[in-house]
């Protein structure tokens, strides 16, 4: 299983020179385009924004060479490669110009005018400005050369026509760089663009429909993610992982080291941390914590209210209890408050209460240590508790963390739990 | 440093004693490079474990050495030894196999690189003693089935190779059977002739 980027599974499939391009340009020997002056405050540039993009998690393979691709994922519709985005002239980009880049970046286009499967997400990339399409490609343009071939997609029928990538740019693709919104801040408008379109965070907090493609009227709304049973939260909704009522301070804590007094990362977003946000310097960071912050909708979540359990769930919550106090007591506290950041709050934390259960049951099943960052560098660790509890004591101990001391979750089954023993790891 | 840890503790004990789970290891006074490497190769996907590989996935190396170094230095009690399930004369051929490896087929002793004592030798290569069968017989098939490797040259999937399934079972057995070392500190760095090259173990 490929790094935790299989985020961009959810979509049709990755981009590709190795279908598209590769066969054409192989028809003669490339010629590899002299790479300009370099200029180190550009490369520098080019170097943050990849960063920002975390182009790295999907085109380097576990211990691959930087930026060689190869990367394996899965996804609904096969297995994709990522492709080799260094400069060998035979088997990267190093034939590609300027403009080429941003062609690919902007419009989803391969140079000789193949499309990219829409896993390279590209419709979140088209936002970026040329300018900063430059600077990418300058720094891409300095690193090692790496000849190593692009694997073939192994993509099932019909998936593996190209030509249905037509249908989905109809249906879910905009092109456009970001534009400014004049009536906001330039904190805001930077986040925007930021959020929007390098971070592409709509990839995985925007539902994904049958059709791999993310509705722009539900941007932000949550879904699960294909193939990881990894819950992302809606980003608008206060009652999921909506920031309306973080601190700016909140957000950007828990964005820049994968904790902060609220809550800490985990699962896939662990990986965005790891590998891009904690780079990013303190304004791009606090930008997008004004933008996230702004996006949550309506009120805070209801005043919780403790609801009156039936016999049955009286009993479950019991026996909750009893596994709670013994396992996670010691650390979460006996009322859920946690010992922030490194031990989070589960009183109130949303993350517990969502409608879908998938990421609070899978927490205690595998437990997870937020990314070790610069900010957060010795993190510590949630045991897993798949080997030491039972279907019915993970349902029950994740039914009382859902709905004590004010939570509002929804109970879950041991069938709920149980089915996610079985769901990828890594 | 126990507390950050504490998500090892469930399935290798609190100081890394191991647990009752036969297929969990004890981590406690291996030497921490041994350590250090297999949290790499947990982490880098070399060694195919879903559950340690998530865990580690974004751990940084400074880390995963502070935490190698930490299961080192610790020492709690080794458990009882294992009573034998098989045969005297499978834990001979086992007790055979382990201190004089089978010339005929190549196969040198564990003894050879684990130390006689097989308390393991710094850096990097581990005592086989608290490990039950299971685990034994378990990462010896990984090896031969390539879901643990090593850095090249990949000593142990040689060896591996080389051992047939009684030759596993007996390995397993008669290690698992072992008491308590008297003295559980490690041979010193480069005081074994080993009699293969080993890229975990760099002379």
């Amino acid at each position: 299983m490929p790094r935790a980027l299989k985020k961009l599974l959810s979509v049709l499939a990755v981009s590709s020179m190795t279908i598209g391009t590769t066969g054409a340009i192989a028809q003669q020997p490339p010629k590899p385009v002299p790479a300009p002056i370099a200029n180190p405050a550009l490369i520098a540039k080019g170097e943050y924004l990849a960063r920002a993009g975390d182009c790295i998690a999907c085109h380097t393979a576990r211990e691959g060479k930087i930026f060689a691709g190869g990367l394996p994922m899965e996804t609904p519709f096969g297995t994709i490669y990522t492709s080799n985005i260094t400069p060998d002239p035979q088997t990267g980009i190093g034939t590609w110009t300027s403009d080429q880049f941003f062609t690919t970046m902007h419009n989803g286009r391969f140079p000789d005018g193949g499309l990219l499967y829409p896993a390279m997400p590209f419709a979140s990339y088209t936002k970026v400005t040329r300018e900063d399409s430059d600077a990418i490609f300058a720094y891409l343009r300095s690193i090692p050369p790496v000849r190593q071939a692009n694997r073939p997609h192994d993509l099932r029928f019909p998936y593996n026509n190209r030509s249905l990538i037509i249908g989905w740019r109809t249906l879910f693709f905009r092109e456009g760089e970001y534009k400014p919104d004049p009536t906001k801040s330039a904190d805001w408008n930077r986040g925007a663009y930021l959020v929007e379109g390098l971070g592409h965070c709509g990839m995985c907090h925007t539902a994904i429909n049958a059709l791999g493609g993310s509705s722009e009227s539900q941007a932000f709304e949550g879904g699960l993610i294909p193939m990881q049973n990894w819950y992302a939260p809606s980003l608008t909704s206060n009652k999921e992982a909506g920031l309306g009522d973080w601190s700016i301070e909140e957000i950007s804590d828990l964005l820049r080291t994968g904790v902060s007094t609220r809550g800490a990362v985990y699962g896939p977003m662990a990986e965005v941390v790891y590998n891009s946000l904690q780079y990013l310097n303190d304004d791009d960071t606090r930008a997008m914590a004004v933008y996230l912050k702004s996006l949550a909708q309506g009120t805070s979540p209801e005043k919780p209210a403790a609801s009156l359990p039936s016999a049955e769930s009286s009993l479950l919550l019991s026996f909750g209890k009893s596994i709670y106090d013994r396992e996670c007591g010691g650390c979460h506290g006996a009322t859920g408050v946690g010992m922030p950041p490194h031990y989070p709050p589960l009183a109130g934390n949303p993350s517990i209460q969502m409608v879908s259960a998938v990421n609070a049951i899978r927490m205690v099943l595998n437990g997870g240590y937020p990314p070790g960052t610069a900010g957060n560098p010795r993190p510590y660790g949630m045991p897993p508790f798949a080997q030491r509890l039972s279907d019915d004591e993970v349902a029950a101990v994740v039914t009382y963390i859902r709905t004590s001391w004010g939570n509002r979750g929804e109970p879950v089954s041991a069938r709920q739990a149980n089915e996610l023993r079985s769901a990828t790891l890594n | 440093m126990a507390a950050r840890v504490l998500a090892c503790a469930g399935c290798h004990g609190a100081q890394g004693e191991g647990t009752s789970d036969v297929y969990f290891p004890r981590l406690a006074g291996k030497p921490a490079g041994y350590l250090y490497n297999q949290l790499i190769a947990f982490r880098d996907g070399r060694r195919r474990y879903p559950p340690m590989n998530y865990l580690l996935e974004f751990l940084p190396d400074a880390y995963l050495q502070e935490i190698a170094t930490y299961f080192a230095s610790l020492r709690p009690p080794f458990a009882a030894p294992a009573i034998p399930t098989v045969s005297a004369e499978v834990l001979a051929r086992g007790e055979t196999l382990v201190k004089n490896g089978d010339p005929q087929h190549g196969i040198p002793a564990c003894s050879g690189c684990h130390n006689p004592g097989f308390t393991g030798m710094e850096p990097a290569i581990p005592g086989l003693l608290g490990l039950r069968a299971s685990y034994i017989s378990a990462q010896l098939g990984g090896w031969r089935y390539g879901t643990r490797t090593a850095l090249a040259p990949d000593c142990m999937q040689i060896v591996a190779s080389l051992l047939t399934e009684d030759d596993v079972k007996a390995v397993a057995a008669y290690l698992a059977s072992r008491p308590a070392p008297a003295d559980p500190s490690f041979a010193p760095r480069g005081s074994l002739p080993m009699p293969l090259a080993c890229g975990s173990e760099p002379h």
